[in-house]
C-alpha cells in the first residue's frame, strides 16, 4: 500500500473515531478500521488514547460527589422544600 | 439514553404538573447533582453554578404545569440549566458566548499531534489528584459549544439525540462537536501523561542505577 493511500485511510478514520469508540459503526466498517490499525501504530495509539480519555472522564465523574451538601441544602430552602430535606440522604 | 427515560418513569407526571411539592422534592433530589455538575462545568465558578442551579429548578417548578413531555424530564431540565448558564455567561462576558460553533471545514478534523501510548500508566497515576485537576482544566479550555456537548454526552451520559434536544441543535452538530471535544481533550491529556511517563521512567532508571 502506498504511503499516500495509507495516509488517506488515517484521515478517513479520524472522522469516524467518535462513532467507532462509541460502538455506533456497522460491523464491516469496524473490521475495516481494525484492519487498518493492525498496520498503523499511529492510528492504533490515537484510538486507544481517545477511548481511554473518554473512560477517564466517566470514572472521574462517577467518583465525584455531584453537589456539596450545603449547596443541596440551600437549594431545598430556596425552593421552599425545607420540610423534605431530612427525608433524603 | 434509555435509562434517562426509565428514570422519568419513577416520577408521577400528573403530580408534578399539579404542583405536588413532595413529588417535586423527589425530582430535585434526583437531578440537583447532575444539574449542578453541568452548571459548574459551563460556568467554572461555584457561586454562579449554584445560582444557575437554583434558577433552573425555580423555572422548572413554574413551567411544569405546561410541560408536554416531548422530551424526557431530565433532558428538559438539562435544557433549562444550559440556557440559564448561557444567560449568566452572556451577562458576565458577552463576547465569550458563542454557542454556535463553526461548521466542519473542508479540511476535516485537526490531525492528531501527540502520539504517545500512555494507556499503560497505572490507574492511580491516571487519576491522581493532580491528573484530575488536569482533566478539569482541559475541559475548561474547550470552547463553550464543545464543552457543553462533551459534558452532556460524556460526563452526564445523555445520548446524542438527548444532547441535541437539550441544546436545540442537530444531531450532526452534536457528533461533530463531540469528536472535536474528545480529540482536543486527548491532545491535552496526552501532553500531560507523556510527561508523567517520562518522569516515571526517569525515576525508575535512577532507582536501578
Amino acid at each position: 500500500m502506498s504511503e499516500e493511500h495509507r495516509h488517506e485511510q488515517c484521515r478517513q478514520l479520524l472522522g469516524s473515531l467518535s462513532d467507532y469508540v462509541d460502538g455506533d459503526l456497522a460491523d464491516e466498517v469496524c473490521l475495516e478500521i481494525e484492519r487498518h490499525m493492525s498496520g498503523c501504530d499511529r492510528c492504533r495509539i490515537v484510538v486507544d488514547t481517545l477511548r481511554k480519555t473518554v473512560e477517564l472522564y466517566h470514572t472521574a465523574a462517577a467518583e465525584t460527589p455531584a453537589a456539596p451538601s450545603d449547596v443541596r441544602q440551600r437549594l431545598f430552602f430556596t425552593l421552599d422544600l425545607g420540610e423534605y430535606l431530612d427525608q433524603r440522604t | 439514553m434509555d435509562d434517562h427515560h426509565q428514570r422519568d418513569a419513577e416520577f408521577s407526571l400528573p403530580a408534578l404538573k399539579a404542583g405536588d411539592k413532595a413529588e417535586f422534592a423527589r425530582l430535585v433530589d434526583a437531578y440537583s447533582g447532575p444539574i449542578y455538575r453541568l452548571t459548574l462545568k459551563i460556568l467554572g465558578e461555584p457561586q454562579d453554578a449554584e445560582d444557575a442551579l437554583q434558577e433552573t429548578f425555580l423555572k422548572a417548578y413554574r413551567a411544569l404545569p405546561a410541560f408536554e413531555g416531548r422530551s424526557s424530564l431530565s433532558t428538559w431540565l438539562y435544557r433549562i440549566a444550559a440556557n440559564e448558564s448561557f444567560m449568566t455567561l452572556r451577562r458576565r462576558k458577552p463576547e465569550a458566548v458563542s454557542v454556535d460553533e463553526a461548521q466542519p471545514t473542508a479540511d476535516g478534523e485537526q490531525e492528531p499531534i501527540q502520539i504517545v501510548d500512555w494507556c499503560c500508566l497505572p490507574e492511580d497515576e491516571l487519576l491522581s489528584t493532580e491528573a484530575r485537576q488536569h482533566l478539569d482544566q482541559a475541559v475548561g479550555r474547550l470552547t463553550l459549544a464543545l464543552r457543553t456537548v462533551f459534558v452532556l454526552r460524556d460526563i452526564e451520559g445523555l445520548s446524542v439525540r438527548e444532547t441535541a434536544e437539550a441544546l436545540n441543535v442537530s444531531e450532526a452538530a452534536v457528533k461533530t462537536r463531540l469528536l472535536r471535544a474528545r480529540l482536543s481533550l486527548r491532545e491535552q491529556l496526552s501532553a500531560y501523561y507523556a510527561e508523567r511517563m517520562a518522569a516515571t521512567s526517569l525515576s525508575a532508571a535512577e532507582r536501578t542505577s
